[in-house]
Order: C-alpha cells, then sequence, then structure tokens
C-alpha cells in the first residue's frame, strides 16, 4: 500500500508491540515518512506525551509498505520506562526522523559486528545492510546474561554468532573482546567491525582492533537534546576536532573517537536521572528493581 | 462607535508600561513586560498625532499602518485596528514584544526628542492581546485554490511570514519543522517571561485556521532532502534559522556544565526544564553561573538561569556596555533581576575537576583599542590582569551561524563562507529554480523582524513566479 507520507492521520500510534525481556521492548510504530525515508544507522527522537522528554533510539527496521518503522527500547530511566510501560494502540506524542548519517554501505569481504545488550537491535539493521551487499557476517553478541541478550536468531540468520555473557548463563562467560582476540587469534580476522553497546565496550573493542589495523566504526550515544545539530550537546571527539553525533553521526571511527570524554560528558544528569526515575517509581508499580 | 474628533495630546510623558516586580520575577517565567491596560492604551493612543508624512510606518520593517491603527484604537474599536494591522502584518502579539521598536518606528516617532515618542509596540501588543482575548480575530479570507503547492522549511517567525502571505493569495503552503513545537526560535529561543507560548501556538493556530498545512518532527536535510521535497512542491522556501552555536574555541569547553546557548535555551524553554521533574528533561546549572557574550541570546541566557535559583549569576562580555549589542531595555531588565555584569572581561581557559565537571573559569582583563572592521574598538587583552572566577556552570552566547544541514545535503545550493545561503537581495531566489530563502539562514543571527520583512518579500517574488505559470 501507498501511504502519503505527508499526512498526520495515526501519526506515532504504537501498532503492535511485544516485550522481548523484562526490560527491553520491541515498539512497531505508524510513521509513513520515516518508513519510506529511513536507511540503515538512522535513528529516531522518542517522545512520549506533552512535557515529556526526547529520547533517541536507532531504527531497527522499517517497511515502506506497511509505513511502519520499528524500535527497540530498553528501561534505563523514566522515560524509557514509560515508553514501555504504552500499550498497542497507544501513541507517542512525537517520533522525529529520520535523523544521523546513515551508514556507507559497501563491499568490506567479511564483516564483524560487535554488539553490546540492546546494541544489538541497533547492529542488526547495519548487519542486514551489508549481508544485502554481499558481504559475510559474523556478530559477537554480548549481554549482562541469558535474560538480556536479543535478536539471537535473528542475527543468527544473518551469519555465524558468537554469544559472551558476563555469568555464563549463554553462550561463552566472558567479554566480547575475548571473542574478538580469539577471531584474531584462529587468524579469522575481519576486514571491518561495526561496534554498537556501552560505551566502555566499544572503547575496548577499538583497543583490540587497532593493533590490527581493521577499520572500526562506533555507534556513539551522547547525551542528545534536539537531534537537528542546533545545540552541540553531542559534541563528541574525533581525531581531535569536535563532532555532533545527531548530525554528522552517530557512527564514527572508533579509532579516532575520544572514549573516555565520552564517558565523562554521559554522566552530567546521572544525578537527576536517578531524582527523576525514583519519584516515578514511587508512583507506579516498579518493574526493573530498583534499589 | 462614536466618532470623536481628535485632539492628540502629545506632551504627556510616554508610558513605558507596567514590569512585573523584579524581587518577584526573578523567580518565575511568567511575563516581565504587562503591557497596557485599555485606559492606559487609549491614553497612549491620544498621544498620536497621525502624522501625514508616516515616518514610523516608512520605518517599519513589515510596514504596520501605525498612525491608521493607533486612531482606530483612539476610537476605542480596538477590532478595527486589529485587522488594520493585520493588513500588512499577521503576526502583532509577537512583533508588539520581540519588535526592538526603539531603532524602527519609535526612533521616527517625531515627538521622540520633546515628549518620548509613542509607545508603538505597547499599543501594538495591547491591540492583539485585546483582540485575542475577546474573540476579535478572525482569520483573514484567502482567495480560491490555486492548486500550487509550496513548501515552507522550518517554522520560524520568517516560514510564518511567507505560510501566511502565500496562503492569503491561494496557494497551498506545507510547513516542515525539525522539532516537536512550531515557532522555530520564537519557540526554543526567547524565554516565556518576554514571549509566552500560548501567544506563538495562537498564531500558528490561526494559520492552520486559513488552511496551512503543519508537519512536526520533520529535519529537512536529513528526513527528507531538498530534492525530494522538489518533487513534491511546486516551490521550496528555505527558512531554517541560525541554528549552529559558535564555539569560544577556548581549553575545556568539552568540560560538563559548559552549555551553548542553544543548548541551554532549548532546555529550559522548547523542553521546559525549569520545571524539572514534573518536565522530564533535567538541567545542570550548579550554584555559580557564568554566561559569556553581550547580545540578546546573553541576556535570555542569565536571565533563564538566575530564575533557576542559584547563588549567582555573572555575565562576561568583552567590551562596555556601550557597545553591547543587546536591546536597552534587556540589559535593564537583566541589571534589576541581579545579574553581575562583568565588563571588558574575557574568559581564556575552563578549568574542571577529575569527574571533568567545569569549576573555575580563568578571565582576562581587556581594554578597548582602535576600532576594528565593525566600526567598534577591538577589545585587547591586558597583559597580566588574568583572574579566577569560581563557576559550576557556563554558558556561551557569543552568536550563532546559520544552520548547515540543508546547505550539505543540497548539490547546487549556493552558500557563503559563514554558510548563509546567497540569495537575490530582491526575490529572495537561491541559486537553485524554485528555491527561495530568508531569515537568518540567510543573515546569520539577525532578528525576528527582519526574518519576517525576507519572507514577505519572498512571499511576494514567490507568488509572481507561480502567477507567471512557470514552474
Amino acid at each position: 500500500m501507498k501511504h502519503d507520507i505527508y499526512s498526520t492521520e495515526g501519526l506515532y500510534k504504537i501498532v503492535e508491540k511485544t516485550d522481548i525481556s523484562e526490560t527491553i521492548s520491541k515498539h512497531v510504530l505508524f510513521a509513513p515518512l520515516i518508513a519510506a525515508k529511513a536507511k540503515a544507522g538512522h535513528f529516531v527522537i522518542l517522545r512520549s506525551r506533552e512535557g515529556g522528554e526526547r529520547i533517541p533510539v536507532t531504527l531497527v527496521d522499517w517497511s515502506p509498505e506497511n509505513g511502519t518503522v520499528t524500535v527497540i527500547i530498553q528501561s534505563i530511566g523514566k522515560s524509557t520506562t514509560e515508553m514501555n510501560a504504552f500499550k498497542q494502540g497507544d501513541s507517542f506524542s512525537d517520533v522525529a526522523g529520520p535523523l544521523g548519517t546513515p551508514v556507507e554501505i559497501k563491499k568490506w569481504g567479511t564483516v564483524l559486528g560487535v554488539g553490546g545488550g540492546v546494541g544489538i537491535a541497533e547492529l542488526y539493521p547495519i548487519a542486514k545492510a551489508y549481508k544485502q551487499a554481499g558481504n559475510k557476517i559474523v556478530s559477537i553478541l554480548g549481554a549482562r546474561n541469558k535474560g538480556l541478550l536479543i535478536l539471537e536468531r535473528e542475527m543468527a540468520e544473518l551469519g555465524e554468532i558468537i554469544v559472551t555473557t558476563d555469568d555464563g548463563s549463554a553462550g561463552k562467560k566472558g567479554l566480547v573482546t575475548d571473542a574478538m582476540n580469539d577471531l584474531y587469534a584462529a587468524g579469522k580476522g575481519p576486514d571491518a567491525i561495526f561496534t554498537i553497546g556501552p560505551i566502555i565496550m566499544m572503547k575496548f573493542v577499538a583497543q583490540a582492533s587497532l593493533p590490527h589495523r581493521t577499520p572500526t566504526f562506533a555507534s556513539l550515544n551522547p547525551v542528545m537534546l534536539d537531534g537537528t545539530g542546533m545545540c552541540g550537546g553531542c559534541r563528541v571527539e574525533i581525531g581531535g576536532k569536535p563532532k555532533f553525533a545527531c548530525v554528522d553521526g552517530p557512527m564514527f571511527d572508533a579509532h579516532q573517537t575520544n572514549f573516555d570524554l565520552l564517558l565523562k560528558r554521559t554522566a552530567a544528569y546521572r544525578g537527576q536521572e536517578k531524582d527523576s526515575l525514583e519519584r516515578y517509581a514511587k508512583g507506579h508499580q516498579c518493574r526493573i528493581g530498583l534499589h | 462607535m462614536e466618532n470623536k474628533p481628535k485632539k492628540p495630546t502629545p506632551s504627556i510623558k510616554q508610558n513605558l508600561g507596567r514590569h512585573q516586580d523584579p524581587l518577584a520575577r526573578r523567580s518565575n517565567f511568567d511575563e516581565v513586560a504587562l503591557g497596557f491596560g485599555p485606559e492606559e492604551a487609549l491614553t497612549e493612543a491620544a498621544r498620536c498625532l497621525g502624522c501625514k508624512t508616516k515616518p514610523c510606518e516608512l520605518a517599519c520593517p513589515v510596514n504596520v499602518k501605525i498612525p491608521e491603527f493607533i486612531d482606530l484604537l483612539y476610537k476605542e474599536d480596538t477590532g478595527a485596528a486589529a485587522s488594520k494591522i493585520f493588513e500588512t502584518s499577521l503576526f502583532p502579539a509577537i512583533c508588539g514584544r520581540v519588535c526592538p521598536q526603539e531603532t524602527y518606528c519609535e526612533a521616527a516617532c517625531v515627538l521622540k526628542d520633546k515628549f518620548g515618542p509613542v509607545s508603538i509596540g505597547r499599543l501594538e501588543r495591547f491591540t492583539a492581546d485585546y483582540a485575542r482575548n475577546n474573540g476579535l480575530i478572525t482569520p483573514p479570507p484567502c482567495a480560491p485554490d490555486t492548486d500550487k503547492k509550496v513548501a515552507c522549511v522550518g517554522s520560524g517567525p520568517t516560514s510564518l511570514a511567507v505560510a501566511a502571505e502565500l496562503r492569503k493569495l491561494g496557494h497551498a503552503v506545507t510547513v516542515f519543522e525539525a522539532l516537536h513545537e512550531f515557532g522555530g526560535v520564537l519557540s526554543y529561543g526567547i524565554p516565556t517571561f518576554r514571549l509566552p507560548r500560548e501567544v506563538v501556538r495562537f498564531e500558528v493556530d490561526m494559520l492552520r485556521r486559513m488552511g496551512v498545512r503543519f508537519l512536526k518532527n520533520v529535519l529537512v536535510g536529513k528526513s527528507l532532502t531538498i530534492e525530494e521535497l522538489k518533487k513534491d512542491f511546486d516551490i521550496i522556501y528555505i527558512g531554517s534559522g541560525a541554528g549552529l552555536p559558535s564555539p569560544m574555541n577556548a581549553p575545556g569547553e568539552d568540560l560538563v556544565g559548559v552549555y551553548s546557548s542553544n543548548e541551554f535555551l532549548t532546555r529550559i524553554n522548547l523542553m521546559g526544564a525549569y520545571k524539572f521533574p514534573e518536565n522530564d528533561t533535567p538541567y545542570y546549572i550548579g550554584e555559580k553561573v557564568v554566561v559569556v557574550g553581550g547580545g540578546n541570546t546573553a541576556m535570555d541566557s542569565a536571565r533563564c538561569a538566575q530564575r533557576l535559583g542559584p547563588k549567582s549569576v555573572t555575565l562576561l562580555y568583552r567590551r562596555t556596555r556601550a557597545e553591547m549589542p543587546a536591546r536597552g531595555e534587556e540589559v535593564e531588565n537583566a541589571m534589576e533581576e541581579g545579574i553581575n555584569f562583568e565588563f571588558l572581561t574575557a574568559p581564556v581557559e575552563l578549568e574542571g575537576d577529575e569527574q571533568g565537571r567545569l569549576k573555575r573559569v580563568k578571565c582576562v582583563r581587556m581594554a578597548l583599542g582602535e576600532p576594528d572592521a565593525s566600526g567598534r574598538r577591538k577589545p585587547l587583552p591586558q597583559p597580566g590582569s588574568e583572574f579566577y572566577i569560581e563557576a559550576d556552570s557556563l554558558v556561551v552566547a557569543i552568536g550563532q551561524s546559520p544552520n548547515p544541514v540543508i546547505q550539505q545535503t543540497t548539490p547546487g545550493l549556493s552558500a557563503n563562507k559563514w554558510g548563509g545561503i546567497i540569495v537575490d537581495e530582491a526575490t529572495a531566489k537561491t541559486s537553485l529554480d524554485g528555491i527561495y530563502a530568508g531569515g537568518d539562514v540567510v543573515r546569520g543571527g539577525a532578528t525576528v523582524l527582519l526574518a519576517m520583512k525576507d519572507g514577505k518579500a519572498a512571499a511576494r517574488a514567490i507568488h509572481e513566479k507561480l502567477s507567471a505559470g512557470t514552474k
């Protein structure tokens, strides 16, 4: 069906919602313009309601035919917890996008995807696009435990997967970088690496691939406000120069990225975020086990 | 309505309007200027001489029919006064508040030197507010549909002016906004205590009632390119504003607590962070705030910060008060509200703690030298004058340049070295056929009124092109 991408009818409605784990939900949203223009690596900014925060999330999937886009949200703070409490048929007040610069899709040979936690959801469309471009896909999927491991089956359809968990409840016990080092040691080093996950994980992925000079790209997730290149709040340092993750990224050369600065800047609002979540949890039955 | 003959009373002193008490307003985001009541408006309107030469009207960037609307106000027909303003400007409630009238109409008023000018801006605001609050505003009629489609990129003042003019002429207009709220700088930039949001929403709604279509959450240049839009629209008007913050390029600018004025004002105004945690977007200012800059944006940033209740807000400006680009009224308001001004002072380095949070600002004192290219005396750092100011947060408000997203993603669209889109001054035409631009994306950071003026000029040129039938 051909949708009018300029229509506001039924915009941002949750067409389908699936809980993937206790804290992670998949939302399929009606947004025909975004669905028609989306490419791998694009993100959207969600707002649950008036007064709500602008939350950036990478697109996991999209269907121009259905006029829908798919996002996966992990309940971390108040806003994401509130979003995951939405039911099918509810509507977000805003879904802006597609935003950012899509990844350049080309033939590398073997592409290694290294995803951590909910970052695996963001890795999926990129791996899929590279697969379609004729690359061989190998993925290392890391999670704290089996319950937080997502999209294992979908990623396995694209190529070999190696699972690591912190507690050994699925796959190998250990870190994604252990699995990377094993690959290099076995002479199976990839031609390019794409990594999405916690900053500290991406930092170590970049360190592990540096001696092998494998081109490595990381999807950065700084504190973001407008997402349109207007505020500079999401500035990151790439090769010693400031870049705006929202319009220049979010994918950057990981070997050029100042991860330590990113770690410091993402901690800016931790106090307020915790405070806000605690207030919210007091008023609602808490789903995420605050201590 | 009685037709009373007017006997002007110019020698009554100019009424500058009432203001919220500085001590009260420094802790709320309610409007500072309270405007006129009907009686004050009547008395002020009576001062106007109704000059035949209309110096005020000629000085107005959008040529509001000033003597005529003031005459109607004097005759106590506020609805007719509002309609009179509407003939040339659809946004009097906005212009009456944010236009620097002292440099336009009020500077041209013949009463200026002897008794003070007629308070034209306050009368315009009164007219618009009274008409709005009493249901006297009806959207102007629109010509029959022409089946020509125009896309306006951005929903700030320049696009709103284009949309209003072209819709009146019967063209189908769609306005694209990247954020979730319409109004551009009127929503994300100007604080509510200078421009309440219901005023902006009312004006947008009026355009909607005229049949203008508004689409939010679309960042043209990213979500949709100009080339893609060109397939669906006959004309595109780019009014994407000056959204790119200028950094100081001082060491330490990446410390937590250092904001661009765009980020700080967007958090506070667009996201309503001043109501955190009722609203979800947080802010961090700590106890000591420093603002750098001397323009209206710097005043807005300092005054917003003051309202969040820190121990101190200090504004650093490298020249003196006389050279400040901010409106005199805003500087006075800021001083009344308790903001400390450090003139002839510039930050040279920002220092933080181990967590990467700002702790203090190394400053240097300046002295004014010979005039530079801008005609203002150039500030020169004084050797050995370095000193420190403690700071938990710092807002950089030293200017904005045109938002570069569209220029970067539109092949063939010419821009100057500052990133401004190059246009033909008379017609607002860009280097690409059917694509026009105006406001801050052309001028760099200028004013709401000049943006509206550009929009009106562009609308005339666009209408001519559409009427000629050449696509």
